[in-house]
């Protein structure tokens, strides 16, 4: 009997849907690029979000290339590392984050006006 | 004499078309009455004027008939006012076809009307068939549309107004119709003011007139596209798109329930998520 008991929560397993909507979750894992606005006509955009399998310096130094901006990795308490970027470069990292296979499109969020 | 006696009547009735042809935009009935029957009494007034004009000037035959005409289409107006008031259609077209003189033609019109709304109404009438479907169907708009046209629309469309802003000095912006927008979409103005000013990544406060006054510098546009955003989210309602929804608040996350279809979804929470994001933002320059 316990043997029976055992095994039919084994043979359905209750946190089967979970962990898929865990995955489910990890959809939920948008890249949030934004845009903050300094002094004067400069900004800074910031990339958050990016998984943390990725070498963000790496990533970093592609941006700067590509962008020719500056930039740097901050390391945030709350939510880790975040990229920094000078300018207002939300739509050249959205795109290069696609054409580079980071992170897919429709995972990428931006915000700002 | 007659001559100068035309052109003194014929402003006052071109008067009266005015307020006649404002008559369509107001919504509800009782308003229409009232004041068409105020105009009315003003106008007879003014004409009662103008007749003791006339008489004082001794007038000739013609200008009489003049003034004649005139007040048959006053009695006539009177006479319909009861009709008009049940057929909520263009109430102030007839009117103010009524005050353009072409009295003749308005009564065939009228009588047409009359006719049409019948028929539509009862198709059936005087015979003993059954009642098709689509006859009761029709029968149920056409009274819905009588009793409150508002509702019998097609499409009820909510239409924004575009954000007003003002620049407060070099650094600050004012979104002045802030609260109008939050009246329109239905939402409160704090969680309006929260997503703002986090997708906007600035700080910002209402002041004493109830506008938004954010730090930094922002176009119209980047306002609308944000509200869009916010509209997108916040508002609409995934099944039915309708902006007709209410957003509450039930064990710690917010929930959108339509009034239209009654589908409830989970909205992102806005306030933690979105302030703690705000938080993490470094403004280090």
């Amino acid at each position: 009997m316990s043997d029976l008991d055992i095994q039919i929560p084994g043979a359905f397993d209750p946190f089967a849907e979970a962990n898929a909507e865990d995955s489910g979750a990890g959809s939920k894992d948008y890249v949030h690029v934004r845009v903050q606005q300094r002094n004067g006509r400069k900004s800074l955009t910031t990339v958050q979000g990016l998984k943390k399998e990725f070498n963000y310096n790496k990533i970093l130094k592609d941006f700067k290339k590509e962008f020719c901006c500056n930039g740097t990795v901050v390391q945030d308490p709350e939510l880790g590392q975040v990229i920094q970027l000078q300018g207002d470069q939300r739509k050249n990292v959205s795109q290069f984050l696609v054409q580079a296979g980071v992170v897919k499109k429709d995972l990428i969020k931006i915000h700002g006006f | 004499m007659a001559e100068e006696e035309h052109p003194e009547v014929l402003p006052e009735v071109k008067e009266e078309a005015a307020p006649g042809e404002i008559h369509p935009f107001d919504p509800t009935k009782k308003k229409k009455k009232k004041k068409v029957r105020v105009a009315e009494e003003e106008d007879l007034e003014a004409v009662d004027k103008v007749t003791e004009k006339v008489d004082s000037l001794a007038l000739t035959s013609t200008a009489g008939d003049g003034i004649d005409s005139s007040f048959a289409g006053m009695k006539k107006k009177k006479k319909k006012k009861p009709v008009e008031g049940e057929f909520e259609e263009e109430n102030g077209e007839t009117i103010a076809e009524v005050n353009g003189g072409e009295a003749a033609e308005d009564e065939d019109e009228e009588e047409e009307a009359e006719g049409i709304v019948l028929e539509a109404r009862f198709p059936w009438e005087g015979t003993d068939r059954d009642y098709k479907y689509e006859e009761l169907l029709g029968r149920v708009f056409n009274i819905l549309r009588e009793n409150n046209p508002e509702l019998a629309g097609e499409k009820r469309r909510t239409i924004m107004r575009p954000p007003q802003v003002l620049r407060e000095g070099t650094k600050k912006t004012v979104f002045v119709n802030f609260m109008d927008l939050c009246k329109t979409m239905h939402r409160q103005p704090e969680h309006v003011m929260a997503f703002l000013l986090a997708e906007l990544g600035t700080s910002g406060s209402l002041d004493g007139q109830q506008r938004l006054v954010v730090k930094g510098r922002f176009a119209p546009k980047n306002f609308e596209g944000i509200l869009r955003r916010y509209v997108n989210e916040y508002v609409m309602c995934n099944g039915c798109k309708s902006p007709d929804t209410i957003l509450s608040k039930e064990n710690r996350l917010f929930f959108l329930r339509c009034e239209q279809c009654g589908c409830s979804r989970s909205v992102a929470q806005i306030k933690a998520g979105f302030v703690a994001r705000v938080g993490r933002r470094k403004t280090t320059t």
